[in-house]
């Protein structure tokens, strides 16, 4: 026993589920009450705390994860139903040393400003370019009409997954404007 | 030895990638929602049902005896500390938890703390509240009307439901020019009320230590140090005890300026339990209670010579206050910069009277990505000119050049007593011109028609005021306004510079720092950027009205020049020559007359630490505090064009053209992103995005499926163009850039629209210009107004 693995008990701790969770490759078994939802699971019981959490019903998803490889928002499924599945958020984007083609596209495109809807746009961005990887503008702009961004206006975000459309396919990415 | 390359050290004009991205795009921001501390736990308010209702009674046994809730606070509660009520930032008071009687939908009425946020919702579900309903005033009109139930009766002396009146200008001058008018135009006008609504909640992680006395609070601010004197003077702690922290902030647009109930709640909540406190809104919390702006209607008239020279303009606004004149606005604007209206044109005289008033809606008023209602001034600017241009059977491009100022008539004074300083407007207005293809346009407009199909421009042009102050006439709660910083050069030539803005977004991590590579030649890379905490950054007054470039950005100047000032004497010394016999160049001082024998910047740092003049004071640091001698004065044209479609009123954009002359651009890359986001908070305000109230004082527009925003899918494409006009009085030439397009940006939508209509009867819709309003508006022939309705449900 070392003292990472005590759990006080306290009187609220209600009826409970065991779950199995694989979270960016890694199984996670743990006990939650059923009424969480899993961006909480996320967030809080495993510490991941690049998924956001920007609205109430499921409008903005600065939640999105990508739940067995399809892009899903987290504040609008529970965790036990997550329970089986294979959940990736943006910390398991790229390596500790290496970007994912869609992280520094944002970066190179200057698709971010306050960053707050980013996590959710990255990812809805890379569960297109898994499935299309060659979209058009508009396949884009239609795979991202979930997220809302309040910040850039979308054209630098729309300029950022193309950039990495490119780079993962090989081709030149589009010359930066004398940068 | 040749002189750095400015660009290449990420100097300025250089558009050098952002270095806050390198976090944002791993997930590893720290916002307010990701400060977890030991033992913290979890607020939840409650929120009144009912616009306006006495309370009868509050009853919170059940909520206490939840497993798990630590703290249930009631209004009586905080009267009992004397904190049931708080200043505002606008002179007025707002209630903290409500005792008497609820006066708007959303009001915070209790509040109840525990182990984690489920608990604590639990918590709110089982508070019993009884209330008794009093008729609800949902819009001015009915603020106004004789008899109307006075809904701030906490007020001593107050006996209607007027919040403020104001007025500027010269009455009897503009009453003897519309005497003499040819014509005179007249529009009438509400802008809706709208939401910021930035991504991120507010919130804030209140930690308060008996043990040392010291207040900490994390909190989602703008402006972090009006807000640790605010809680001086609300919560009477003292300032020195005080520390607030705003974290990365997870966008702002003027929503997370003001100070509100739930910090002081968080605050005390800390206090009772001895433990950290998380307080965060969900998204209703913030649409229907936290700063909204806009919310004003206008009656306005021009006085016309028919040859097009404006001679006069009479405006009359009501503003919807809400239930608390809650606003940020300087002490003596009561109204904000609404008189910077008209400030491009040559207008000699001019009249404007505005009346605040009380309603039961939520309080703000806010300078939603503007600076101080500049937005709905020139909103009501632009829409007046196209209304006028047309009563005069005059094209909109050739109205406008009429009575754009000249290049050669700055600096002039405005009716309203501004000094405009600069700008190149009737380039601007041709360079927008020739992008969009204006008389070909025309043409096709023309052709078109005859087939049935209904294309329309729209033109919008305005310089707008950014930066406040100067000291001297701007201050909020009497505190100044002018900003900070503080630059520290370290043994190795590398630094940390700190200010007292606060970025959200705006970059400035990334583009303080080519400032300093500019007038240092430190390269960018070498200099770190931080802001937001009180403990440690020097006193400014926050981000917001797109101040931060105008004056906390001058203060980075005028610190680094401070700097090199000392480094010149280190200079001297190093190259034993005196210092009038030194020279600089970008990054190093040199000997007049013997360029070869130099000092860079990094060697007098070196030399500040390790080898300097005898009696010089050791260290090479500087901290500057600017007050901006005048505000700053970007000008922008924008042009629209788009098509409507006759039989649904839905209307597609064709084309969005910007030109912004906002001055020299730090980092042409970031001043786009501005640029791009503003038109986008343009198109959403004409098109789509309004909070409304119906009889009853039920907010519609309280989540995002009644509060529609533009995503990727609609939001049209931009193209931009430039003009440079260096500010006269900013050290290198800046101007504010943050609000322009969202300021300028909507009228050039609505403008597109109703040209394309492009019938006399149908002078105005307010926006948003929903495809049902825009259809009314092409069946009737008529103007469609979108107040919200008189009379009861
Ligand atoms: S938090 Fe907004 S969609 Fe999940
Ligand atoms: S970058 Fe701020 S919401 Fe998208």
């Amino acid at each position: 026993m070392s003292f990472s693995k005590t759990v006080e008990i306290t009187e609220t701790s209600a009826d409970t589920r065991r779950i199995t969770v694989t979270v960016n490759g890694t199984p996670r078994v743990v006990e939650v009450e059923p009424r969480l939802l899993l961006v909480h699971l996320l967030r809080e019981g495993l510490a991941l705390r690049g998924t956001h959490i920007g609205c109430d019903t499921t409008n903005c998803g600065a939640c999105t994860v990508l739940h067995d490889g399809n892009p899903i928002k987290s504040c609008t499924m529970l965790a036990v139903q997550a329970d089986g599945h294979e959940i990736t958020t943006v910390e398991g984007l790229g390596t500790p040393s290496e970007l994912d083609p869609v992280q520094e596209g944002f970066h190179r495109e200057h698709g971010l400003q306050c960053g707050f809807c980013t996590p959710g746009m990255m990812m809805a961005a890379r569960a297109l370019l898994d499935r299309e990887p060659d979209p058009s503008e508009e396949d884009v702009r239609w795979a991202l009409s979930g997220n809302l961004c309040r910040c850039t206006g979308y054209q630098n975000i729309v300029k950022a997954v193309l950039w990495a459309a490119d780079k993962q396919r090989g081709a030149q990415p589009a010359e930066e404007d004398a940068r | 030895m040749t002189a750095l390359d400015e660009v290449k050290i990420g100097g300025l004009g250089a558009s050098r990638l952002r270095v806050e991205d390198q976090r944002f795009v791993r997930g590893r921001g720290t916002y307010l929602d990701d400060i977890k501390l030991p033992g913290m736990l979890y607020m939840e308010i409650v929120r009144s049902p009912l616009a306006h209702a006495r309370i009868t009674r509050i009853d919170t046994s059940k909520a206490w005896q939840i497993p798990g809730v630590r703290l249930v606070l009631t209004g009586e509660m905080m009267a009992q500390r004397n904190l049931a009520w708080m200043p505002t930032l606008s002179y007025d008071t707002q209630a903290v938890l409500a005792t008497d009687k609820v006066r708007f939908q959303g009001q915070e009425v209790v509040v109840v703390v525990a182990d984690d946020p489920y608990i604590a919702k639990d918590g709110c579900d089982a508070v019993e509240i009884d209330y008794e309903p009093l008729p609800a005033i949902v819009n001015p009109e009915q603020s106004a009307a004789p008899g109307a139930p006075i809904i701030r009766d906490d007020k001593p002396g107050q006996t209607d439901n007027t919040c403020y009146r104001w007025e500027v200008g010269d009455r009897e001058a503009t009453e003897r020019a519309f005497a003499e008018a040819d014509v005179v135009s007249s529009l009438k006008l509400h802008y809706p009320r709208s939401h910021p609504s930035p991504i991120e909640c507010c919130g804030a992680v209140a930690d308060f230590d008996a043990g040392t006395g010291k207040l900490t609070v994390y909190m989602t601010t703008q402006a972090p140090h009006i807000v640790r004197a605010a809680v001086a003077l609300i919560a009477e702690l003292p300032e020195h005890q005080i520390r607030i922290v705003s974290p990365d902030i997870g966008g702002g647009f003027g929503n997370k300026v003001p100070v509100y109930p739930g910090y002081v709640h968080a605050i005390l909540a800390s206090i009772l339990t001895g433990r950290p406190v998380k307080w965060i809104e969900d998204k209703t919390g913030n649409l229907i209670s936290t700063g909204f702006g806009r919310d004003m209607y206008l009656d306005a008239q021009m006085a016309l010579r028919r040859d097009g020279k404006i001679l006069a303009v009479r405006m009359h606004a009501d503003t919807d206050q809400g239930a608390f004149f809650a606003d940020a606005q300087p002490s003596k604007f009561k109204v904000g910069l609404l008189h910077s209206a008209f400030a491009c044109y040559d207008i000699g005289i001019g009249y404007i009277t505005a009346q605040g008033h009380y309603t039961n809606k939520a309080p703000g008023g806010v300078a939603y990505r503007c600076s101080f209602r500049v937005t709905e001034a020139m909103f009501f600017q632009e829409r007046m000119m196209q209304a006028a241009a047309t009563d005069l059977g005059m094209d909109q491009a050739e109205f406008r050049r009429i009575n754009l100022r000249r290049d050669v008539a700055f600096p002039a004074r405005t009716p309203f007593g501004f000094l405009v300083d600069s700008g190149q407007y009737h380039k601007c207005l041709q360079v927008g011109l020739d992008a969009i293809g204006y008389d070909e346009f025309r043409r096709e407009q023309a052709a078109a028609r005859e087939k049935g199909r209904l294309l329309g421009i729209g033109i919008s042009t305005m310089t707008e005021p950014l930066g406040a102050g100067n000291s001297r006439e701007y201050d909020i709660l009497g505190i100044k306004m002018f900003d900070s910083a503080e630059l520290r050069v370290h043994l190795t030539g590398k630094a940390i510079l700190r200010t007292g803005a606060r970025t959200q977004g705006q970059g400035h991590e990334t583009t303080w720092a080519q400032i300093v590579a500019h007038e240092l030649g430190i390269p960018a890379d070498d200099v770190v950027v931080e802001e937001g905490d009180t403990d440690t950054a020097p006193y400014g007054m926050g981000t917001y009205a797109s101040r931060s470039t105008p004056v906390a950005g001058a203060a980075v100047s005028m610190a680094a020049r401070k700097v090199r000032a000392k480094a010149r004497k280190i200079a001297a010394h190093l190259l034993e020559v005196s210092e009038e016999d030194v020279e600089w160049e970008l990054g190093r001082f040199y000997v007049r007359g013997a360029p070869e024998r130099g000092a860079s910047i990094q060697e007098c740092a070196m030399a500040a630490y390790s080898n300097m003049p005898d009696g010089m004071e050791p260290g090479l640091e500087a901290t500057a505090y600017y007050d901006p001698p005048n505000l700053t004065w970007p000008f922008a044209c924008y042009i629209v064009t788009v098509e409507v479609d006759p039989e649904t009123g839905v209307w597609d954009v064709l084309r969005v053209v910007a030109v912004d002359d906002c001055g020299v651009r730090i980092n042409p890359m970031i001043v786009e992103g501005q640029i791009m986001g503003g038109l986008t908070e343009a198109y959403a305000m004409a098109s789509m995005q309004f909070q409304t109230y119906d009889a009853d004082g039920n907010m519609i527009g309280a989540n995002y499926m009644d509060y529609l925003l533009p995503t990727a899918w609609e939001t049209p494409g931009f193209e931009l163009h430039e003009v440079v006009t260096p500010c006269p009085h900013h050290p290198i030439g800046a101007k504010g850039v943050g609000e322009c397009a969202a300021v300028g940006g909507p009228a050039a939508f609505v403008n597109a629209v109703i040209d394309a209509i492009g019938d006399a009867g149908v002078r105005n819709i307010d926006m948003p210009l929903l495809p049902d309003r825009v259809w009314t508006a092409l069946q009737t022939r008529q103007s469609v107004s979108g107040a919200p309705p008189v009379g009861r449900s």
